[in-house]
């Protein structure tokens, strides 16, 4: 199972030598190829970078910002060194991309990034890529995890703030992606009333109601009067739920919305009284979906639960490896 | 069955207690017969559904997914019941069963049965129904509200005095039918009657104040290091309960088939007898407790008997409103008829002043003391813990500097975090040796510094086990020091847990295992 020699595996990423490009390193480069804006893919000081325009955008707007950004349209082809490289829609956040790489060889990778494959009213439907090589996330690859459809917990929600019209309903959510899809999500679902927001959680909903997402009457906690926020609904990153800074809210009701509420102990780790499975990552039944629908000649896996996805795939003859990359973290979603 | 599954959904992130009791309270209220009170059997342990063991959860699981996957997804999860409730193959097939159905489906299965009666009920429900049915099944509901809490709940909601429903309780078989009209005015109070039943404990509260404490007209008392237990006899019945009100007779056949066959009720210590005659240290007990049907060498091996504190019933009079000074005399003349090899008495400590009491509190003449108890001499026996009457006074932990060696993945609320610490001492030879293993001690903030430092301290894995660099210091508290044959070092400790993270010190300068062992006291 040797790579292709214009692409190497490496500690810190995928690495394209002959243009020295990186694709979403965890560490400062010259040259970056990056999926979409979250920490762990898009970090700051990168000389050059090439991402979808709403990607440098969100990068842009939390201080990741390369000395030289260049957007790619989904589906523009760039040329590194004789890789035609192209991104397309990855369904896990506003601007996330998949990247098509296709060497002078003709082979065909395909890196997802993080995916997910349930319709998600703030991004573009994830596109499914023929390729031989499916580089995959697999933050969810273990059977357990079947996220149920996020419509229903959003009513949990709803149901929730019904029979507490005295509670603040104190939501963690990570404030990109998830914070405006839940918001998405409470639109559809006919909430038509304010939602509140900590601080760190008004750039970014700004930035999406500008790339064109409808996102209703969003108002700041701060300078809220405590009575008003009785019955409403807050947005805050999970950092915030145990902190100091929830004591402004009256008699708040924890709810945390994230694919780890599924398991028990990791609602409890996080205080919440409400587990709400809410995910932006594909779950098991879209993973082993995805990889069977493509049916690539090789599987690499980039981070979460390997072992799992790698072992299912070779159950099903289908090479695969893990890649045992450094500096992603798992537990944002 | 998913108002019960809601009702463990809720208490497994119910954030508090009141929160807890709320929850059981409600449930209690507004759910019909008989399904509330198979909940309240299912969450006080009352539910014999002796078909479904966790061996068969998995088989039938194993059956069902490719076992990789189902070992990782274990390992992941920590918890077999959880596991097995989002592994399940769907869809969800026909009615969902109520918990009346489903129990009797489960209670008339038989071993050869039962593995299809589980997955056809396993088959009608969700993720979370399933949840609580393999909860049920297999006896171990861990959900954070114990049989005490339970009942506590009951008596609360109702409005009913907690000592009463503690009381009757173990004359009363689920679905607590004559319990609910009780509760709800509409039955007679359902008398414990003349049978073997519980009386809830007396407790202390710590002594703070010693030097204010009138000595004169307090007994003073070793505190034994075993567990509190209840031993009661009747006319052919004879039982043995745990301080929270829990049957323990099954565990402990050696003594409770040594009580008499006349009314009695006695509160003691629960001890294993050594070889030489005086209580063995806490780790003897614990493989004991361990066991809820112990084999002949065990209990061979490991002897129990009662270390008697208090009389409570004698021939069918309730001595609880006698002074302690009445109670403890009538307590001497019972326990001399006893089988002396089951049945001792705790001694009463001589002390002349508030110095020899510090004395004897501090160095106290046997391994198995943990400080000393104070009660009041004209106090009554009343149930829980009444300010003023009785106290307890522990002797300090012993610390020491240790060396943080292994770590391991937590099961249960920790599943995610390296929450069980391995650590060592200094060996002669200026090789760490471990010594113990703790798991708590630590708050939430600590329990996620010393996580992070173990993910990135790693020098090698052994399945959930991470070993480190030998480089961070804890300071250990513990409450004494037993030969270990396990330990390489040939001493663990006693109920350790991490007091202080010593990220300052070196771990050159941490304890050696020779001053670690010179620490046993008598």
């Amino acid at each position: 199972m040797r790579p292709p020699a214009w692409i190497a595996i490496e500690p810190h990423g995928l690495h394209l030598p002959a243009a020295d490009v990186w694709i979403d390193p965890p560490r400062p480069v010259a040259r970056a190829l990056v999926t979409h804006g979250h920490a762990d893919h898009a970090r700051a000081g990168h000389g050059e970078a090439w991402a979808t325009a709403e990607t440098l955008a969100i990068m842009a707007a939390r201080g990741q910002a390369p000395a030289t950004p260049h957007p790619l349209a989904c589906g523009e082809r760039a040329d590194f060194a004789g890789v035609a490289v192209s991104l397309h829609p990855a369904g896990h956040i506003l601007g996330s991309a998949q990247i098509r790489l296709e060497g002078p060889d003709g082979t065909v990778i395909v890196v997802t990034g993080d995916y997910k494959r349930v319709p998600d009213p703030t991004c573009a439907p994830f596109a499914p890529i023929p390729c031989d090589i499916l580089v995959t996330e697999a933050t969810f690859a273990l059977p357990v995890f079947r996220h149920p459809p996020p419509e229903g917990e959003v009513a949990r929600l709803l149901t929730a703030r019904a029979a507490n019209p005295d509670r603040a309903l104190l939501v963690g959510a990570y404030a990109l992606g998830k914070a405006q899809r839940l918001v998405a999500l409470l639109r559809a679902a006919g909430h038509r009333a304010p939602i509140y927001l900590h601080g760190a959680m008004e750039r970014l909903m700004a930035l999406y109601a500008a790339h064109g997402i409808p996102l209703g009457d969003l108002r700041p906690v701060a300078g809220t009067p405590k009575d008003e926020l009785r019955g409403a609904i807050v947005l805050a990153p999970p950092s915030a739920l145990a902190d100091r800074w929830s004591r402004r809210l009256p008699d708040p009701l924890v709810a945390m919305a994230s694919g780890w509420m599924r398991i028990r102990a990791r609602a409890r780790q996080r205080g919440a009284e409400l587990p709400l499975i809410v995910s932006d990552h594909a779950d098991w039944d879209e993973l082993t979906a995805t990889i069977a629908e493509l049916s690539p000649r090789e599987v690499w896996v980039t981070h979460g639960r390997d072992d799992a996805l790698v072992h299912w795939c070779e159950t099903r003859q289908l090479r695969a490896r893990a890649l045992h990359l450094v500096g992603r973290e798992d537990e944002a979603d | 069955m998913q108002r019960f599954a809601a009702l463990l959904d809720a208490l497994s992130t119910a954030p508090q207690r009141s929160a807890k009791l709320r929850l059981i309270g409600d449930h209690l209220a507004t759910t019909p017969d008989p399904d509330r009170g198979l909940a309240l059997a299912a969450l006080t342990g009352g539910l014999d559904l002796p078909a479904v063991k966790p061996a068969l959860v998995r088989a039938l699981a194993e059956a069902r997914v490719d076992p990789v996957l189902f070992r990782l997804s274990y390992d992941y999860v920590g918890d077999l019941a959880e596991t097995v409730s989002l592994l399940w193959p769907g869809p969800v097939r026909g009615e969902p069963p109520s918990l009346a159905e489903a129990v009797e489906r489960l209670r008339a299965a038989t071993r050869a049965t039962a593995p299809q009666v589980l997955a056809g009920l396993l088959d009608r429900l969700d993720p979370s129904g399933r949840f609580a049915l393999l909860k049920l099944a297999t006896g171990a509901l861990r959900v954070g509200a114990g049989a005490r809490l339970a009942r506590v709940a009951l008596a609360e909601r109702f409005g009913l005095p907690v000592a009463e429903v503690e009381e009757v309780w173990h004359g009363l078989a689920p679905p607590y039918e004559a319990l609910f009209a009780w509760a709800e005015g509409r039955g007679p109070w359902p008398e414990a009657g003349p049978g073997a039943g519980f009386r809830p404990f007396m407790l202390a509260h710590p002594l703070e104040a010693p030097a204010a404490l009138d000595l004169a007209a307090h007994a003073i008392e070793w505190k034994w290091d075993g567990i509190r237990a209840q031993a009661v006899s009747a006319p052919g019945e004879r039982r043995l309960f745990s301080r929270d009100g829990n049957d323990i007779s099954a565990a402990f056949p050696d003594l409770v088939a040594a009580l008499p066959d006349t009314p009695l009720a006695l509160d003691g210590e629960l001890l294993v007898r050594s070889p030489d005659g005086t209580p063995a240290g806490f780790h003897a007990l614990q493989q004991r407790l361990n066991r809820k049907a112990p084999d002949a060498r065990l209990l061979r091996e490991l002897p129990v008997f009662l270390r008697a504190y208090d009389l409570l019933a004698e021939g069918g009079a309730d001595l609880r409103p006698l002074p302690w000074a009445a109670r403890r005399a009538r307590l001497e003349r019972v326990i001399a008829c006893l089988p002396p090899d089951r049945f001792d008495l705790s001694p009463l400590v001589p002390v002349a002043d508030h110095a020899a009491l510090a004395e004897a509190r501090a160095r106290p003449p046997h391994a198995s003391i943990e400080g000393v108890m104070l009660k009041r001499r004209d106090a009554p026996y009343l149930a829980g813990r009444v300010t003023g009457l009785w106290w307890k006074w522990k002797k300090d932990p012993l610390t020491a500097d240790c060396v943080l060696m292994y770590a391991q993945r937590g099961h249960g609320r920790r599943s995610s975090f390296y929450s069980d610490f391995t650590f060592g001492a200094w060996g002669p030879d200026g090789t760490l040796l471990p010594v113990g293993k703790a798991y708590f001690g630590f708050t939430d903030e600590e329990l996620a510094w010393l996580d992070r430092w173990v993910r990135e301290h790693t020098v090698a894995r052994f399945g959930p086990v991470r070993e480190v660099e030998k480089a961070l210091v804890l300071e250990v508290a513990f409450e004494g020091v037993a030969a270990s044959a396990r330990h390489r070092s040939g001493i663990a400790l006693r109920f350790p847990r991490i007091a202080r993270i010593r990220a300052d010190k070196p771990a050159a300068e941490a304890d050696t295992v020779e001053r670690i062992a010179a620490l046993a006291r008598p």
